[in-house]
């Protein structure tokens, strides 16, 4: 049992958040205590790694406080008192939300998306807007308007992206957990690199109210934590049928805790091998990902070989199915209604040079890219090509999921590369999302947990994807390997 | 059939520009020409998958025609729109006049 000496000598910010809830919960420390340790963190840290746009501070000291009462009177939920972070492409009331473009430099959101609204209720304390790559345009959190995320465990490195600040932010203490977007890779790809847990939940699983939409079609929102019962309990929390978000489903959130204990005995794990001859893969990931397969089978797992062979085309059609969705999104930012309006006479201007101003170099090459692929005479070629080779990649995952219950693969080929190393090629760039994007052209979830650090101390993350709505398995599959 | 083209020329770079409301400068015309170009180029690789009959995914869920009951409640307040709009007159959004500009 822990006492309030052990949490001398361990920092609060550094807590999980069960161990910062049996805490709250003892008396052992104020939800305010706490709240002041994450911010000291942020103020001591985030001018090196950058993973804050936007820092709450006396928002989040009062909701401090009146978590504490709610301790007090013993009316505490999971989340109550415990600090987060969120992704600046998710709408929250009242805090500027840019989505890391200056086109909505001065825009404050007068709603909580969702699943925000939901850990507010139970008295989450809210810190603040974590940096990313503009509306998640990107793998390395480097297409921001506010500067590169970087990583902390070498701050010449990239963080990944698009969620890099929020898996920055979990990584260095800064908060307990933190809650991203991943449409192709932008929860798992940062988590992996900064060593931390995320998940891309089932497509359906979490609502997307108020999440800045970048492809609709492939859109998600989850959590990044430190562990796989934090990870746990946050989706517990957030998960669920949403009536403001019509593609969420409506089967019932099992209590994921609970789906953490039971053992792998009999489970039957896909290794594919599509996954595994990857060009350019790190053989220090090989390696790590390797020993992770063995622990899988001495934990009683059955180890099978699969193949997914449409898997080498999952990366195209990610890049012509989100870019067009994409530029079909990126419609709604133009100046008029709210954001950064570049006043002009006439309306044309006034749309091309808000838009000029207010996006970053990769947003606008995304939203040429997904113009020209719908555009009359190329749309059968690149649009409705990818939604076929889609389904074939879906198809792939049905029969595979019939022979196996989870696969598990490596998260990225390689660990953080260095800042400016591949910002001047966008295709290598996307390239770093060839193990991520598969599961988004599914909708199926996935996740990624640290499995271990190279030589030079960079974090190297294993990815598991189930069937949909697999969150369970996928997460008892995750704890089993790193408890 | 069509198959996938290969490279992006400034002439189309300009065009699709122009459909999407950006105005871009000669040099990023050309850094965006050279780089769609790679991207494009790339996913010929689409061309080798045979797609006869393959019916195309749209969405992953499989749900149909949703429906909420069509009660009032709680929406966004007035006020605080109006606060996000970038120029108001007397509570109305000010825009230029959507038939009276000189586009080309």
């Amino acid at each position: 049992m822990m006492t309030k000496n052990n949490y001398m000598t361990q920092k609060l910010n550094e807590l999980t958040i069960k161990e910062a809830r049996v805490g709250l919960d003892n008396g052992n420390f104020t939800a305010v205590e706490l709240t002041q340790a994450c911010l000291a963190r942020i103020k001591e840290r985030n001018g090196d790694i950058n993973a804050f746009i936007t820092v709450c501070e006396k928002g989040a000291l009062e909701e401090a406080e009146r978590a504490q009462k709610l301790i007090k009177d013993g009316k505490q939920k999971a989340l109550t008192g415990i600090p987060f972070a969120v992704k600046d492409a998710i709408c929250t009331a009242g805090v500027r939300s840019t989505g890391s473009a200056k086109i909505l430099d001065n825009y404050t959101p007068p709603f909580d998306a969702t699943v925000i609204k939901k850990i507010r209720e139970q008295g989450g304390v809210f810190l603040g807007k974590n940096n990313c790559d503009a509306f998640g345009h990107g793998a390395s959190n480097e297409n921001s308007m506010y500067g590169p995320v970087r990583n902390p465990h070498d701050l010449t490195k990239v963080a990944g992206g698009s969620s890099g600040g929020s898996a920055a932010a979990v990584a260095d203490n800064m908060c307990l957990f933190a809650i991203g977007e991943d449409t192709g890779g932008s929860i798992r790809q940062p988590a992996s690199f900064c060593g931390v847990v995320g998940l891309r939940p089932s497509y359906g699983r979490n609502s997307r109210y108020g999440i800045m939409p970048m492809a609709s079609s492939y859109d998600t929102v989850g959590p990044m934590t430190k562990t796989v019962e934090d990870l746990a309990m946050v989706m517990t929390e957030i998960a669920g049928q949403d009536d403001r978000d019509a593609t969420t489903v409506p089967d019932l959130v099992p209590d994921y805790l609970k789906e953490l204990k039971k053992d792998l005995t009999g489970i039957k794990i896909g290794v594919p091998k599509e996954y595994f001859d990857v060009d350019g893969m790190d053989e220090e990931v090989r390696k790590i990902t390797r020993k992770k397969i063995e622990e899988l089978k001495k934990q009683g797992a059955k180890i099978v070989d699969v193949s997914l062979p449409y898997t080498k085309y999952a990366l195209s059609v990610y890049y012509i199915i989100v870019p067009s969705e994409d530029s079909s999104n990126m419609g709604r930012l133009d100046g008029v209604r709210y954001g950064v309006r570049e006043e002009e006479k006439n309306l044309y201007d006034l749309y091309a040079h808000s838009r000029s101003a207010g996006f970053p170099e990769e947003v606008k090459r995304r939203i040429l890219i997904g113009t020209y692929a719908l555009s009359a005479g190329y749309y059968d070629a690149y649009y409705k090509k990818a939604q076929q080779v889609r389904t074939l990649i879906r198809q792939d995952f049905d029969r595979v999921f019939g022979e196996v219950d989870a696969l598990i693969t490596p998260t990225s080929p390689f660990p953080a590369f260095g800042i400016g190393e591949k910002s001047a090629d966008p295709m290598a760039l996307y390239l770093a999302d060839i193990m991520v994007s598969a599961a988004g052209c599914g909708g199926i979830p996935g996740l990624s947990i640290p499995a271990g650090n190279t030589k030079a101390g960079l974090p190297v993350g294993v990815q598991i994807m189930g069937p949909r709505m697999s969150e369970g398995l996928v997460m008892r599959l995750g704890h089993h390997l790193t408890k | 059939m069509h198959v996938i083209n290969m490279s992006l020329s400034v002439e189309d770079v300009r065009k699709i520009a122009k459909l999407a409301r950006l105005e871009l400068s000669p040099m990023e015309e050309k850094r965006y020409a050279e780089t769609i170009s790679v991207v494009l180029d790339y996913m010929k690789i689409l061309n080798e998958v045979d797609t006869t009959g393959v019916e195309s995914t749209s969405q992953v869920t499989k749900l149909q025609n949703i429906m909420r009951e069509d009660i009032p409640r709680d929406s966004l307040i007035r006020k605080e729109l109006i606060a996000q709009m970038p120029k108001v007159k007397m509570e109305e959004l000010i825009v230029p006049g959507v038939f009276n500009d000189d586009e080309e």
